[in-house]
C-alpha cells in the first residue's frame, strides 16, 4: 500500500493542477424491488415457476410471433447459455405457453 | 417507425415545433414495428430511481428502458433522467457507497491499483461527447423479425462524459510487456448460479488510445445508478456493449479473453453493414465493434399529416459512428432527390449533430421523408436494411411516411 500511495502522489503531480473542483461523491440508493409483471392466463404456472427468477414478463411478451421450434430454442438458450435452472419436466409446458401467446402457428 | 399511439397530427411549421411535448401525457406508445406487437407502457415518475416518467418500458427486471424519439428533438445531449437503460442481469446493487467503493486495476501490470472515487476524481480530467448506442438498437424493425430486445430507435443517447483516460490508469499501474487485452467488469451479477458474469474486453492498443475513458459524470452530473453509477467505461465510436456499467474491476490480460460475452455473444457477420441473408449458413462472424453513421427525423413522427404547399421545417439528429458527421441530406420523395441539410454546432466527433431542412410538399397525398448521414470517413447510410439473426447494427436510411393534406 505504501508503494501505491507513493505512485498516486506521483500521478497527481503529473496531473498537476488537474481540476480538483470535482464535487465530493455522494452515495446513491434507489428502489429496484419491483419484480415487474408475471405471466398470466392458462398454462402460465410453469413459465412463472422457472423463468421469472431472472426476468419479468414484458420482454418475452413483446417478442414477434415465433415458431414452436424458435421458442424451444429460446428456452434452450436460457438453460445452456445463461444457466437458467429450468426443471426439464417443465420445458414442454413453457414452450406450449409461449407458442400459445406468442406463436406463429408453425 | 416511431408513431404516437392512436393520434395523427396536422403539421405546420409552427405545430411541428411543439409536437413532441404531447407525447408525454400518454400512458403508452406504439413503436410501429413490422408485424406489430410494438405497444409499450411508459414509465411513471419514480418508478426507476432517478429516471423520469415517459420512458418506453421494455422490461422492469432486468431494466430495459427506451428513450422516446421526442426526447432527441429537445437537444443533442440526452438528459440523464431520460437516457435509455439496458442491463443483462437483474442482480444490480440498488445502492453504492461512494466512500467505500474502489476501482481495481490489476492483472498483467507492475502493480495493482485500488482507487477510491475521491482519488479518481483528483486525477487529470478528460471530457468527451459521445453517443452510447445499444448493439441491438432498432432491432424491432428487422425484417424478418428476430428475437431479442424489441427496441425502436431509442436505445441510444448522447452525453458529455467526464472522467479519466483509461490510458492514464493503465500507465500508472504499469502494463507489462506481452499484454494483449484489457477486461472490464462491473458490480452486477448473474441471477442464475453458474450464469456468465457480464464482462467485456478491448485490445491493449484500443484501451490506451487516449479516448477510451472511465467516466464518473455524464452531462456534468454523477451517472444515474441505472446508467452505471459510480463509474462506467466510455468507448467513443463503439457500441454500448463495451461501455461496462458500475465498473469496479479492470484486468490486463496477457492472452485473448475467452469469456462468453466476448467469445460467443455479440458477434456479427464479418461483412460491411453486418448483413447476411436469413437463409445463409456458416457465415464467418467477428465481435461487434465500431458504429456506423445514422440519422433521424425527430420532429415529424411517421403517419403525420402535413399541410401541402406550405413551408415546413424538418429537423433531427445525426451521428457519424466512429467518426464525425460530414454531411446530412434530406429527401421528400422517398430518396429520389436529396437536399443538403443545415448542420448545427459540432459538439464533438462522436456525438449527435443537429440538422435542419426546410421543405414544402408539392401536393396532397402520401409522401416519404428520408434523412441520410455521411461521416467524415466517407461512409454513407445504405438504402437497403441489413439483416442478421441477432438484430445488430441497423443503420439503413430511415423512411418516414407522411400524408400531405
Amino acid at each position: 500500500m505504501k508503494k501505491l500511495a507513493f505512485s498516486l502522489t506521483a500521478l497527481l503531480a503529473f496531473g498537476s493542477i488537474a481540476a480538483l473542483a470535482a464535487e465530493a461523491p455522494k452515495s446513491v440508493k434507489i428502489d429496484l424491488s419491483n419484480p415487474g409483471p408475471y405471466f398470466t392466463g392458462d398454462g402460465s404456472d410453469a413459465i412463472n415457476a422457472n423463468c421469472t427468477a431472472c426476468h419479468s414478463a414484458e420482454m418475452v411478451l413483446a417478442q414477434p410471433a415465433l415458431s414452436r421450434a424458435a421458442w424451444q430454442a429460446e428456452v434452450g438458450k436460457m438453460m445452456k447459455v445463461y444457466k437458467a435452472s429450468v426443471d426439464e419436466q417443465d420445458i414442454p409446458a413453457i414452450v406450449e405457453y409461449l407458442s400459445k401467446v406468442r406463436g406463429n402457428g408453425s | 417507425m416511431y408513431s404516437l399511439n392512436r393520434r395523427r397530427f396536422l403539421l405546420t411549421a409552427s405545430a411541428a415545433a411543439t409536437l413532441p411535448k404531447l407525447a408525454r401525457a400518454q400512458s403508452s406508445i406504439d413503436l410501429g414495428l413490422p408485424g406489430g406487437n410494438g405497444v409499450h407502457t411508459l414509465t411513471k415518475a419514480g418508478e426507476f430511481g432517478q429516471k423520469s416518467e415517459g420512458l418506453i418500458l421494455q422490461r422492469t427486471r432486468a431494466p430495459l428502458l427506451e428513450t422516446p424519439m421526442s426526447v432527441f428533438d429537445e437537444g443533442v445531449f440526452t438528459p440523464n433522467d431520460k437516457f435509455y437503460v439496458r442491463w443483462h442481469w437483474a442482480d444490480i446493487p440498488d445502492s453504492v457507497d461512494a466512500e467505500a467503493f474502489r476501482l481495481t486495476v490489476r492483472g498483467h501490470t507492475g502493480k495493482t491499483l485500488s482507487l477510491s472515487l475521491r482519488e479518481l476524481m483528483a486525477l487529470p480530467r478528460f471530457e468527451i461527447a459521445a453517443v452510447n448506442q445499444c448493439s441491438g438498437n432498432s432491432r424491432g424493425f428487422f425484417a424478418p423479425r428476430v428475437p431479442g430486445g424489441e427496441w425502436g430507435n431509442g436505445a441510444m443517447g448522447n452525453a458529455r462524459w467526464t472522467g479519466v483516460r483509461l490510458k492514464d490508469l493503465l500507465d500508472h499501474a504499469g502494463v507489462k510487456p506481452g499484454a494483449r487485452q484489457v477486461r472490464f467488469n462491473g458490480l452486477d451479477q448473474p441471477t442464475s448460479p453458474d450464469g456468465p458474469d457480464f464482462m467485456k474486453s478491448l485490445t491493449i492498443d484500443h484501451a490506451r488510445d487516449g479516448e477510451v475513458m472511465v467516466a464518473y459524470a455524464m452531462n456534468g452530473r454523477p451517472l444515474p445508478l441505472l446508467n452505471g453509477f459510480p463509474l462506467r467505461l466510455v468507448v467513443p465510436g463503439w457500441y454500448a456493449t463495451y461501455w461496462v456499467k458500475m465498473l469496479n474491476d479492470i484486468e490486463v490480460l496477457d492472452k485473448e479473453d475467452e469469456n462468453f460475452w466476448m467469445k460467443t455473444a455479440y458477434k456479427i457477420p464479418d461483412r460491411s453493414f453486418a448483413t447476411m441473408r436469413p437463409d445463409e449458413k456458416d457465415v464467418p462472424v467477428v465481435p461487434i465493434s465500431r458504429m456506423l453513421p445514422r440519422s433521424f427525423i425527430t420532429n415529424i413522427p411517421a403517419q403525420s399529416r402535413i399541410a401541402a404547399t406550405a413551408p415546413v421545417k424538418a429537423r433531427g439528429i445525426a451521428f457519424g459512428g466512429d467518426s464525425g458527421v460530414k454531411e446530412v441530406d434530406f429527401s421528400t420523395d422517398d430518396g429520389k432527390s436529396w437536399q443538403t441539410a443545415k448542420l448545427g454546432k459540432d459538439e464533438g466527433t462522436y456525438g449527435f449533430r443537429r440538422w435542419e431542412a426546410d421543405f414544402t410538399l408539392p401536393g396532397p397525398g402520401a409522401h416519404t421523408l428520408k434523412v441520410r448521414c455521411t461521416n467524415t470517413r466517407g461512409e454513407t447510410q445504405p438504402d437497403q436494411p441489413n439483416w442478421n439473426p441477432s438484430g445488430y447494427m441497423r443503420s439503413v436510411i430511415e423512411a418516414t411516411p407522411v400524408e400531405a393534406v
